[in-house]
């Protein structure tokens, strides 16, 4: 078992150094040289020569790839165009406010969906199954900005129940949860962001369920005299690590997904600083935001794999 | 059970006597088709330090043209992979293949693609032995086109084949898998063999799987075809009673090793090897009167990735000695009869067991 | 008992000839069958046919020029002087931008899971097939791809690259290569092991003509029902990146990037500003609902 913890440690490791391979090669990607972005367009060839050493460019790639690596191990992202702050400080405090986010959407997105699946799953071909389904479906296949908008035009414009952006009157810096008038501007985030998750949650939720209690083994606790209500917790057990893993991959669903939500709401996490790098072709900042967002995917999907062989004993090998 | 005993024996009878050699014949009547030597696979296992299953170990028999050799053991004995390795599907580690006389993947001797022209074999119909998604006709042509047959005169073949089966080609080529039964996807498989024109067929457990009725149909189909297209068997078995019923000589394998091997009748009316009586002890008999108080072998096969010194059935033997575990039992001959031989060391008076006398019955 | 030794003199000798006379059908026949059945997938079928041919004819079907603007008809309500659903914030026709719109999504949408299908594919019946040294490399780079959520993969990539249709069309392929290979190559594995296989190497016959006779007809199946089902997520994801701005450029219609582009006029024309999105949503929702059924369709155990 610990041996099994071991490889797959292990095997974390290239992925991340792959992860990072790609990141770097980014900004080859860019159409003309990186040296753009930093210097004003009529600069002399001395000081192209002079930047071109100061940030590293004359050496070869191979040689930038690992100084560049040796700096974020260390936590030196660079400084941001844009802003002439670290990038690090940039990321900490946007992944920070997506944290906050996440730290309601998960939940949400999780309980209900799970709920909704289980209830599904319990009473297939059902009213309350084909709600569900139905529901998934139409989770799965909407443009979560566009639920945004739509979101924004009810309730905060038709209706003003809710504020339509940013993050509190007086802005990231003082966001408190426990006041109303700073927390009233997280409602609509959460749940333009749960949907999705909720959509692919409950769907897979209903699929496993509805798969286990076919098996024979529920049937042999039935006739053993379980109450239903035990059969169900079986049931749970067993299906548990197949949700486990669409879980995962929700979340870093959300990690990536949220890009696209936070422009919408103007809310200050790691999606709107994605965009605004983009925007302003800020290197160092997307670099940085990319490598962090991916290689906290591959340790979501490291804890979840191993959560998942602890909690289903088929999976461990050796 | 007197007829099907006649029936063998005429088999047997025929089989010797009149032996129409093939047009592909080179190597006369008395060279054995196929001849096998020291066959030797054993697979590494992953993460046990070097360690691997010797699922084939030293196999050396000889298969003489026109009769059924059968060959039947437990789980895990290596049949499977032997069948396998006949037909180089499987690469042996070491030892050779003498096909009609000319060794097979040797400099002087036929490629593995001559080899399977000649041979073919019948897979056990487990769901996935024919292709699902392929009408039963376009998988019996398969064979014949590959082998450079224009695609028309391969299906041609392919009907010809069906019906020799018993499946009305018309009937029954355009099903799929699925939409046959068990004993008819049986013999799609058997006539999948023969389409190719084989002169040998290696037969893997091709009844295990049948129903008891169905069984006894492809049985009867396999030794009609067997006379019809003038072919040699190689019919590899759990079921002691059907090999019984189709063999003319039989096997006995053990943990990758050879353990007896003789005449069909001799084998089942006067065992030599301990495993050999053994496994025959183990069928229930139809007779009330003759109950089994003990079971005559116990325990579990052995782990093939480590098999006990010396000889491999030991472990398991009422009659194991110290010499047993020391040295391995090479194949004796039973009573001056050549044709009967087993590995033990009781039938070896060299050896120094102290219950053996050569050819003892 | 002695009719165990004669040979059967003709085919009729044995019972089962007597089976019933069904129809036999070939599996594509079936899956037909099944299709024609399925009320559900061919209404929305029909929605994505019709869809698809309104974005094709746009140029007929329009009632006035995608470009042309207006300067006094600027976010006006649906129905006002013959613009049926409005115009929007440069006094451009709604309806006519949605049909033009269609264009660039469908095909932002379309194109990349055909390329990945094609690509993805080939690597993962190359992968499952040769197993071994081959098998691991191709899926562990694939993996380092998968290591990152799609959606961030697609705007890094078309970011990095600055943008624009093809770009765009370019990242998404290469976010659709890495799970159209792993489905490809789990297709191809599984079909590796099976008997029938080592039954046609057994024939002789060689690695080409055993992947083209009996690996594809296999595989292809679970491909092409992952693709379905990868159109309605591309097209998602296209006007996702529209939306940000990585898409096509102004003043081309597309979807994603009207939609961006009203977000600002929400509290003048709410409605007409939500058309774009809900274009892209009922577009998606069809597309997924068919490829559903399309699997209900071919899926089954045989």
């Amino acid at each position: 078992m610990s041996r099994y913890i071991l490889q797959r440690i292990l095997y974390a490791i290239p992925i991340a150094f792959g992860v990072s391979v790609v990141c770097f090669s980014l900004v080859y990607l860019a159409p003309g040289d990186p040296l753009q972005t930093v210097l004003p367009p009529d600069a002399t060839a001395e000081t192209i020569e002079i930047v071109k050493k100061a940030y590293g460019f004359d050496k070869p790639l191979p040689i930038q790839f690992l100084i560049w690596l040796g700096k974020v191990v260390t936590g030196d992202f660079g400084m941001s165009i844009a802003t002439r702050r670290p990038v690090l400080d940039e990321i900490i405090m946007a992944l920070s406010n997506t944290g906050m986010l996440a730290m309601f959407a998960i939940p949400t997105a999780f309980t209900i969906g799970f709920l909704m699946g289980l209830l599904a799953g319990c009473f297939p071909g059902k009213w309350i199954d084909r709600g569900v389904t139905g529901t998934a479906v139409f989770g799965v296949s909407l443009p979560n900005y566009w639920l945004a908008i739509v979101m924004v035009i009810i309730f905060a414009v038709e209706l003003s129940w809710l504020p339509a952006t940013g993050m509190g009157p007086k802005g990231s810096a003082e966001f408190s949860i426990w006041r109303w008038s700073d927390t009233q501007f997280l409602v609509l985030p959460v749940i333009t962001l749960s949907m999705i998750p909720i959509g692919i949650i409950s769907r897979t939720t209903r699929a496993a369920i509805a798969e286990m209690r076919n098996q024979d083994f529920v049937q042999t606790l039935r006739a053993k005299g379980l109450s239903e209500l035990a059969v169900i917790r079986h049931v749970i057990k067993n299906a548990l690590p197949g949700v486990l893993a669409v879980m995962g991959l929700q979340f870093g669903y959300l990690l990536g997904g949220s890009i696209l939500v936070e422009t919408v709401f103007t809310w200050p996490g790691s999606g709107f600083l994605l965009s605004k790098a983009i925007i302003n072709r800020d290197v160092p900042v997307l670099q940085g935001t990319i490598l962090t967002l991916a290689i906290a995917f591959v340790m979501t999907n490291l804890i979840i794999d191993l959560l998942q062989s602890m909690i289903d004993p088929r999976i461990r090998r050796g | 059970m007197l007829d099907s005993q006649m029936e063998a024996l005429t088999d047997m009878a025929t089989a010797s006597a009149t032996v129409e050699l093939d047009p592909r014949d080179r190597g006369g009547a008395q060279q054995p088709l196929l001849i096998v030597r020291d066959l030797l696979k054993h697979f590494p296992v992953k993460g046990t330090g070097g360690k691997s299953v010797q699922a084939v170990d030293g196999v050396s028999f000889e298969v003489q043209k026109g009769e059924t050799l059968g060959i039947v053991g437990e789980s895990g004995c290596g049949k499977s992979t032997l069948a396998r390795l006949l037909l180089h599907l499987i690469r042996p580690d070491s030892g050779e293949l003498v096909f009609d006389g000319d060794p097979v993947d040797a400099p002087r001797g036929i490629t593995v693609s001559a080899l399977r022209r000649q041979v073919q074999m019948v897979f056990q119909d487990s769901y996935s032995s024919l292709n699902p998604r392929m009408p039963v006709r376009d998988s019996v042509a398969f064979g014949p086109f590959v082998q450079d047959t224009p695609k028309l005169q391969a299906r041609e073949i392919a009907r010809d084949m069906l019906a020799k089966v018993g499946l009305n080609p018309d009937q029954f080529g355009p099903r799929y898998p699925h939409e046959l039964s068990g004993g008819q996807k049986q013999r799609v498989n058997i006539a999948r063999a023969l389409a190719t024109n084989p002169r040998m067929v290696i037969l893997d457990e091709p009844v295990s799987a049948l129903d008891k009725s169905v069984e006894a149909q492809v049985l009867n189909l396999l030794r009609a075809l067997k006379r019809q297209f003038n072919l040699t068997y190689v019919f590899i078995s759990h079921d002691l009673m059907v090999v019984r019923y189709i063999s003319d000589r039989v096997l006995v394998m053990y943990l990758g090793r050879v353990v007896e091997l003789g005449p069909s009748e001799k084998i089942f009316s006067a065992p030599q090897h301990p495993y050999t009586r053994a496994l025959l002890a183990s069928q229930p008999s139809m007779d009330p009167a003759r109950r089994m108080e003990e079971p005559p072998i116990t325990g579990d096969p052995p782990n093939p990735i480590d098999p006990p010194s010396g000889c491999r059935f030991r472990t398991r033997c009422s009659f194991a000695e110290a010499v047993c575990e020391a040295s391995s039992p090479g194949l004796a001959s039973i009573g001056g009869d050549t044709a009967h031989v087993a590995a033990c060391h009781m039938l070896d008076r060299a050896s120094g067991h102290s219950l053996a006398t050569a050819g003892s019955a | 008992m002695s009719q165990t030794a004669t040979l059967p003199a003709s085919p009729d000798t044995f019972e089962d000839q007597a089976a019933p006379e069904t129809k036999i059908r070939s599996y594509w026949q079936s899956v037909g069958y099944r299709l024609r059945h399925d009320k559900m997938t061919i209404f929305f079928g029909s929605i994505v046919i019709l869809i698809v041919l309104a974005a094709i004819f746009a140029p007929l079907l329009a009632p006035f020029d995608p470009y042309k603007e207006s300067i006094i008809g600027r976010l006006k309500p649906m129905g006002w002087r013959n613009h049926t659903l409005g115009t929007d914030e440069l006094g451009r026709d709604m309806l006519t931008r949605l049909l033009y719109g269609g264009r660039v999504s469908l095909l932002m949408g379309i194109v990349p899971v055909i390329f990945a299908t094609c690509v993805g594919g080939m690597l993962g019946v190359i992968a499952g097939f040769m197993g071994g040294r081959v098998n691991t490399g191709i899926m562990r780079t694939m993996d380092v791809f998968y290591a990152f959520p799609s959606v961030l993969l697609a705007v890094a990539i078309s970011g990095a690259m600055g943008g624009g249709m093809l770009n765009g069309m370019l990242a998404l392929t290469l976010v659709f290569i890495p799970p159209m290979c792993r489905v490809a190559e789990t297709a191809t594995t599984q079909v590796r092991s099976l008997d029938f296989i080592e039954a046609a190497r057994a024939t002789g016959a060689g690695t080409f003509i055993i992947v083209r006779h009996h690996v594809l007809g296999n595989v292809l199946g679970p491909v092409f029902i992952y693709a379905s089902s990868l159109v309605s997520v591309s097209i998602l994801l296209a006007s996702g990146l529209s939306f940000l701005g990585l898409g096509v450029r102004p003043p081309t219609a597309d979807w994603g990037l009207m939609l961006s582009t009203l977000r600002q006029s929400i509290y003048v024309v709410p409605v007409v500003c939500a058309l774009p999105g809900l274009a892209i949503f009922v577009t998606s929702i069809c597309f997924n609902l068919v490829s559903d059924g399309l699997r209900a369709a071919m899926d089954v155990r045989m």
